[in-house]
């Protein structure tokens, strides 16, 4: 006999027993599950990334990603399962990201775990990719609870969100246009790094001057948190450019790190008025682009500055993982929000949008 | 032996039970949701339906390719999240050899055609010899054109199209094929997981017998190594192998 969701979370709470989520996640071109118990702690988080397979197309092939999913799924949540030391029946729930990403990519992993719950009868909970990013920060800081502001930064996002409660999201602010993440990848392409951007941006910016060039900080006229990288994108290959019709030599370290300094000013900006205005005394930072050590670097001290406590997740929660989204996962599933079997993936699906 | 069957391989969405000669259940919608909504829930209830107890299952059949990508992978994943939750294998039947099983003991070539898109159809030829289904010519992607000169080069004279690539294809068909032929009638047409079931089952026995993995399009494959066979290289692959055949010539 199956039981109903409610009255498996009667019975947990009257024993007082550990919650264990299983967590898959396959919104882009990582394949990733994962053990998260009682919503802080990792038991495993297994990560097969396709980072190889698209480096020479210079950025995701959607279907490449798709089709490298359905061949490494198993294998993923059953080396997750067995790193955490337990069975499918003692898991709790299955949480997966149903959006936003790449839709063939989400399929893999919605379809894989409806599955799992219709055999099983475990439920299903629906996860938002972002509020997983976000909840990344809950794994390695115990003391972090809402309210904080958060940036998340990544390949795909740009958002400055107010955490107001568990699963209770206001969005500041976001891109207009192209990720950060996206920026980092297309300027990389444009001095000749390659694919992917961000991590050769931010090692070859070591050695370059971030005062060098003075590229744009964009602000959007309606929108005071809002960003815009395309109009800095565009600058930096302007610059370029002119500088090849002048015939002079570009100092590749100089372009990165000032490029850089141009995006992590006005991350930075947007993101300490937002503290200020809403009297945030916690700053969170989450997403790929969170790994990067400038802006890393820059968001503390201007925390500091603001006398506030910063928090990031180490990288290997930054980019794409399943146990963030355990931990999101784990917070619905104290609420009862539990999923139908029709859950679909939603490639545009919007923060706090159930 | 008890076998649960999938096949989102097209627009119809279709799964059945069957246990040893009785088809329990089957359930086939072909409607504008799409199969992520639709799939599950209708295993859910072909499940409440027949008092299936899922863990009673030998295996998972589902319909390995060829068809839409993401239909595919649907079906693919859903395949493979039962067989892992329950440790059950996968059987991976042809898309094309079950639609030609839903027109089982018929004389003649049997023609399944799937709209592949850019012109061509995914399409194999079928034939029933003593009731064992027999295949003439292996699945590919090829345009109709080319298909019915191929048609027309065999010796048998009927043929028995079926598939969503009729609607598409038939008049096509009509002006070039020489051979008679015919189209079979809607609940014969479409993706039935019925018809899949059964396919898989007699795999399942003869594999027993012999101990063979593969027999003809189908193979019994652990959950987690089963992946859908599309037939054709994604997009960019097929561009960039493109790139690189033209440099070759360039060179």
């Amino acid at each position: 006999m199956i039981k109903t969701a409610k009255q498996r979370i009667n019975n947990d709470i009257e024993i007082n027993k550990d919650i264990l989520i299983l967590a898959i996640e396959s919104s882009c071109d990582e394949t990733a599950a994962a053990v998260v118990r009682n919503g802080r702690s990792v038991l495993s988080n297994i990560i097969s990334s396709q980072i190889d397979l698209h480096t020479i197309y210079g950025g995701v092939v959607p279907e490449i990603a798709s089709r490298k999913h359905i061949e490494k799924i198993n294998q993923v949540i059953e080396q997750a399962l067995k790193e955490a030391d337990v069975a499918l029946k003692d898991i709790d729930a299955i949480a997966v990201t149903y959006g936003p990403g790449l839709v063939g990519a989400l399929l893999v992993g919605v379809a894989e775990a409806k599955a799992i719950s219709f055999a099983t009868g475990i439920p299903l909970i629906g996860v938002h990719h972002i509020e997983g990013h976000i909840c990344a920060n809950y794994i390695e800081h115990d003391d972090l609870e809402p309210p904080f502001m958060s940036l998340v930064v990544s390949g795909g996002h740009t958002h400055l969100v107010n955490v107001v409660d568990y699963g209770v999201y206001e969005i500041l602010g976001r891109t207009r246009d192209d990720a950060a993440g996206e920026a980092f990848d297309k300027v990389a392409r444009a001095i000749g790094l390659g694919y992917p951007g961000g991590p050769k941006i931010d090692k070859v910016s070591k050695e370059g001057d971030p005062e060098a060039i003075d590229f744009p900080r964009a602000k959007v006229r309606d929108g005071e948190y809002d960003f815009s990288f395309s109009g800095l994108k565009s600058a930096v290959l302007n610059y370029l450019n002119s500088e090849k019709m002048a015939g002079r030599e570009i100092s590749v370290p100089d372009v990165a790190a000032s490029f850089q300094k141009a995006v992590t000013d006005v991350l930075v900006e947007h993101s300490m008025n937002a503290v200020r205005e809403y009297g945030a005394e916690k700053f969170a930072i989450a997403g790929g682009v969170a790994s990067n050590s400038a802006l890393r670097k820059a968001m503390e001290t201007a925390c500091e500055q603001e006398g506030i406590k910063f928090y990031r997740p180490s990288p290997v929660f930054c980019t794409d993982n399943a146990a963030m989204i355990g931990v999101a996962g784990y917070y619905e599933y104290l609420k009862g929000n539990f999923a139908g079997l029709d859950l679909n993936a939603i490639p545009n699906l919007k923060l706090g949008d159930r | 032996m008890k076998i649960l069957a999938i096949d989102s391989s097209g627009l119809t969405a279709t799964v059945a039970v069957l246990e040893n000669d009785q088809l329990l259940a089957e359930y086939t919608t072909n409607y504008k949701k799409t199969h992520s909504q639709t799939l599950v829930p209708m295993l859910d209830e072909i499940r409440k339906m027949t008092e299936l107890d899922v863990s009673s299952i030998d295996a998972v059949a589902v319909a390995k390719g060829p068809g839409s990508f993401t239909g595919l992978r649907i079906g693919s994943a859903t395949a493979k999240g039962i067989g892992l939750a329950l440790d059950k294998p996968v059987i991976a039947i042809s898309t094309l050899e079950a639609l030609a099983m839903n027109v089982w003991g018929v004389d003649g070539l049997i023609c399944p055609i799937m709209d592949a898109r850019r012109e061509q159809v995914y399409t194999g030829v079928y034939r029933f010899i003593d009731g064992k289904q027999e295949t003439v010519k292996e699945a590919c992607a090829i345009a109709v054109d080319e298909l019915c000169a191929l048609l027309d080069a065999m010796l048998d004279e009927t043929v028995l199209f079926l598939g969503d690539g009729v609607p598409v294809y038939r008049e096509q068909i009509d002006n070039k094929l020489k051979h008679s032929h015919s189209y079979a009638p809607p609940h014969m047409s479409r993706q039935r997981a019925g018809a899949l079931a059964v396919l898989a089952a007699q795999y399942y026995k003869e594999a027993g017998l012999t101990g063979a993995g593969k027999i003809n399009g189908c193979s019994i494959e652990t959950a987690a190594e089963h992946k859908p066979e599309y037939l054709r290289m994604s997009q960019a692959e097929r561009e960039r192998s493109q790139k690189n055949v033209n440099k070759g010539n360039d060179s």
